[in-house]
């Protein structure tokens, strides 16, 4: 149960703090590791739950946009950056690096907070 | 608390956000930051805009005296209605920045010599280019003049407010995809911005960037008498804008060449004064217009036609829009970075340009007494220089510093620290009427409310730089061409090498009074014309700069179709500004087969002779016979000149087109076919074709074996992104033309906005350009007009009253801009 509340609130706050324009892009990583602080787990666990938060959630968020705009600047990017052009690829890469931000930091307030 | 793995997490979370927040490098240039530029709230994602997406808005804003509204058609083209002429500037730079802000931004700072700080070193070369020539000094005396004038000095700080309304609402997610892609943000828009994207306008069509020294280099290698064989003065084919005969009135300025000017100017042999600009606008710059009276037309009316050939870009430089205000109705394409319709109509009038080519920029050879360059010689004494300091700064590197003396003549471009390419130690003082005060929105401000010819003729008088040949049309059924700008009274010859800087005779002596431009008004022929070639035959009494700025053929071509042509319907006019038809072509290709020995040929380049035999001299997509005509072409003129000129390593100008053209058809003992490498033998045509024939044969063989023989394929037409970056550029477009057809389209070069204007009681347009409404490149919008523009269709455009534009059905959006 705390696993899905931590999934549930880590993805919320992300979404919510980064509404605002005006905040650094890595918010999120200051939500993902209050929470984790706020409801205990074990290290692993606590970085897999704000991994799968902000991992769906930029998915699920680049997924959306990528689609009402027809992949049209995805294949772009995609190909700058240099992904072959798989809109695919950027949205795993994008959520990836998100995840991976956002569980990073939960393992860092996992371990703040004593057993 | 478990002490040293929280260390390590928190350094780890710390260390990955710092790298993601970081520019990373990568070959030579550098990644985003990365985890920014991903994030699908703020980053790139940000700015993938919905394919369905609504622009409707109300927008409450301070700034403007009324309210106003704005009605988008299904092209994303803004139809302003707006209670006061301001309030439409105003409303026309909120609509500039909304959809060109990085643009209009990238573009100034490439003008102000300021690349460096958006893309670091790679831009300095760039920069010190553009400081030096004297684009700001020239943009700030230019400001000093649009700001003296209140008609203009109104409508740009409307201008510059719309635009900064606009950035003042941008929120940091909305920022522009390139903003995000380089890391950085926008500045405020400010009327110095607007001065020098026009003076940007002023370098790209005054002539092949230094000219004068690559032609002093010419001169000097070639030894004088070869270099007057070479580049001739006139060509016999022009048929000038002003037909030939007609006649000048005798001039109002006598202008002395300089006593010692053939021991000191011409010089039969000197050694190598040199430099190479690093940036040379592109030569083909140029662009077609003409109109025709009712007299030719099926409806008895006016027809206007006008394709400005510039770079092809995107996002492009134009944007397209309507303009309504009690004071005007005006419709047609703008500079995002300026106010005002630039090419376009009125419900009275319509308007093109074509570049005039005329020299305006001269460099002068200074001598200084030292390095320190505090004193120079002039007129037989010491005279202390001026200096202007203009200081570039890198990107993460420490600022540049520029110190440019001014003479009488105008800046020191090169000098010490900036050397020419020789390294020869002199120093070179460039004359440009860009660095004069002038105020060239004015005739378009005027131009936007003209009624008829009178109102036209007064737009344009004051008009300087980059000089234009403006046509006209009117409803009333006028139509007239003017070349206009500030011209320089030149003696023959003047200004097609540096001259001496040592003494005030050199020094211009005056300018050609706006009267004595060419200019034709409603001419028997019933139409006018212009295609860049040189405006007046040999009688009129002031020297145009050297023939080689002057295309000829597209002229010739547009004069003959008119000539020929009655009945004239708007749709006649779009496949004529369309045509692939090779008109040079014609006149060389029973040559080159006359010259070429067949039996000396094998089988498969008898092939190849074949697909240029059974040619249609059209340049169409498909065309086989264009590409072999093209190669051919290409190694006639190589085998003829390269012995010449193999040897220098300096910069050099070959012979123009026209003048090889015209000695493979009436010289038939051409001197210059013979190849001065070979001492035991004299070549003649026969030999330079065929030796040049078999060398384009393996060209063509090479392009047949990867499928790129046809035309389109061959020539590989593209449109580039200004960042060069291929994901964001439309490669591979399949339009025929090129350099010498009416349907001027190179690899990357071409009609940036065709128009054809119908002058019936309620003007009726038809336009496209190769580009979209937007500058986004994850909008729909973004290219939009490009397959259009490339199969040669035209939009009709919606040219309404307010009334009309509430209810069209092909009007999508509507901006509300509510008077906060």
């Amino acid at each position: 149960m705390k696993f899905i509340t931590a999934i549930i609130l880590t993805a919320l706050l992300s979404f919510a703090f980064g509404l605002f324009a005006a905040l650094p892009w890595w918010s999120f990583a200051i939500t993902s590791f209050v929470i984790a602080t706020a409801i205990h787990q074990k290290p692993g666990k606590a970085f897999l739950a704000a991994f799968i938060a902000v991992f769906l959630l930029w998915a699920i968020l680049t997924f959306i946009i990528d689609n009402a705009n027809q992949h049209l600047l995805s294949v772009k990017v995609a190909t700058i950056l240099p992904l072959g052009g798989s809109s695919f690829t950027l949205i795993f890469l994008t959520a990836f690096i998100g995840g991976l931000v956002a569980g990073l930091a939960a393992l860092t307030g996992s371990y703040l907070r004593k057993h | 608390m478990r002490i040293v793995p929280l260390i390590i997490s928190a350094t780890a979370t710390t260390a990955l956000i710092v790298v993601l927040n970081m520019q990373l490098p990568v070959g030579s240039g550098k990644t985003p930051r990365l985890g920014y530029f991903l994030s699908p709230q703020q980053g790139f994602w940000q700015n993938a805009e919905p394919a369905d997406v609504s622009f409707d808005k109300n927008i409450s804003i301070k700034g403007i005296n009324a309210n106003a509204d704005v009605y988008f058609d299904d092209r994303l083209v803004p139809h302003i209605y707006a209670n006061n002429d301001t309030d439409a500037y105003f409303i026309q730079g909120y609509l500039h920045a909304k959809f060109r802000l990085w643009q209009m931004e990238f573009q100034t700072s490439v003008a102000a010599g300021r690349l460096s700080e958006i893309i670091g070193e790679d831009g300095l070369k760039t920069d010190k280019y553009f400081r030096r020539l004297g684009m700001v000094y020239g943009a700030e005396q230019s400001l000093k003049a649009l700001e003296a004038n209140p008609e203009t000095k109104a409508a740009t700080d409307a201008y510059t407010n719309g635009v900064n309304a606009y950035i003042g609402s941008l929120k940091e997610n909305e920022l522009p995809f390139e903003f995000k892609l380089l890391d950085y943000k926008p500045e405020l828009w400010s009327n110095l911005k607007t001065a020098l994207f026009l003076k940007f306008m002023s370098f790209d069509l005054t002539g092949q960037g230094d000219d004068d020294l690559w032609m002093t280099n010419t001169r000097n290698y070639l030894g004088y008498d070869t270099f007057k064989k070479l580049f001739p003065e006139r060509p016999d084919s022009l048929d000038p804008i002003i037909p030939k005969g007609t006649g000048f009135d005798k001039p109002s300025i006598a202008v002395k060449t300089p006593a010692n000017a053939d021991s000191v100017y011409f010089h039969k042999n000197e050694q190598g004064i040199t430099a190479t600009p690093p940036i040379i606008p592109n030569k083909n710059n140029g662009s077609n217009n003409w109109a025709v009276s009712g007299a030719k037309t099926k409806s008895g009316k006016p027809i206007l036609c006008s394709d400005p050939h510039l770079g092809l870009n995107l996002p492009s430089l134009w944007y397209e829009m309507q303009i309504t205000t009690p004071t005007h109705n005006t419709y047609g394409a703008s500079f995002p970075g300026a106010p005002a319709i630039i090419i376009g109509f009125t419900d009275s009038i319509a308007w093109g340009v074509t570049n005039a080519g005329r020299d305006v920029k001269d460099f002068y050879d200074i001598k200084f007494k030292d390095t320190t360059m505090q004193e120079y010689w002039f007129n037989n004494e010491w005279k202390k220089a001026e200096f202007r300091t203009e200081t570039i700064r890198i990107k993460n590197k420490r600022d540049d510093i520029e110190t440019i003396a001014m003479t009488v003549f105008g800046p020191v471009m090169y000098d010490h620290s900036y050397k020419s390419r020789n390294e020869d130690g002199r120093y070179y003082a460039v004359r440009w009427t860009a660095h004069d005060p002038s105020n060239e929105l004015f005739t378009f401000y005027k131009l936007n409310r003209a009624k008829n010819y009178g109102d036209y003729v007064q737009a344009i008088l004051p008009y300087q730089c980059p000089g234009q040949n403006f046509v006209f049309a009117s409803v009333s059924g006028d139509i007239a061409i003017r070349q206009q700008g500030k011209f320089v009274a030149k003696w023959k010859h003047q200004g097609d090498f540096v001259q001496p800087g040592t003494d005030s005779s050199y020094m211009w002596q005056g300018f050609i009074p706006a009267n004595e431009n060419p200019q034709m008004e409603n001419p028997l022929r019933s139409f006018v014309s212009s295609a860049n070639q040189m405006a007046v035959d040999s009688t009129y009494p002031y020297y145009l700069g050297r023939s080689g700025n002057f295309p000829v053929y597209r002229g010739f071509l547009i004069n003959r179709k008119l000539a020929s042509m009655d009945n004239i319907t708007p749709e006649d006019m779009q496949r004529m500004q369309t045509d692939n038809y090779n008109v040079v072509a014609e006149f060389t290709r029973p040559f080159l087969i006359k010259y070429l020995d067949e039996t000396k040929l094998n089988s498969d380049e008898k092939k190849y002779l074949d697909l240029l035999k059974t040619w249609n001299l059209r340049n169409d997509i498909q065309e086989k016979g264009s590409t072999v005509y093209k190669v051919f072409w290409d190694s006639c003129y190589k085998q003829t000149y390269s012995d010449e000129y193999g040897k220098s390593k300096l910069p050099l100008y070959w012979p123009e087109q026209v003048t090889f053209v015209e000695a493979l058809l009436k010289d038939s003992s051409y001197a210059f076919a013979d190849d001065i490498n070979t001492t035991d033998k004299k070549e003649t045509w026969k030999d330079v074709v065929l030796t040049a024939f078999q060398k384009a044969c393996k060209t063509l063989q090479k392009a047949s074996s990867e499928n790129k023989l046809e035309w389109g394929v061959f020539k590989d037409t593209y449109v580039n992104h200004l960042l060069k970056i291929p994901a964001l550029s439309r490669l591979h477009l399949p339009i025929g033309g090129g350099a010498e057809m009416i349907n001027a389209t190179t690899a990357n070069h071409g009609p940036s906005w065709r128009m054809v204007v119908h002058l019936t009681d309620k003007v009726q347009a038809f336009a496209v350009y190769p580009g979209g409404q937007s500058g986004n490149p994850g909008s729909k919008y973004y290219d939009t007009f490009i397959d259009s523009w490339v199969e040669g269709r035209y939009y009709s455009v919606l040219f309404l009253k307010k009334q009309e534009a509430e209810s069209n059905s092909r009007i999508k959006w509507h901006f509300s801009f509510v008077k906060a």
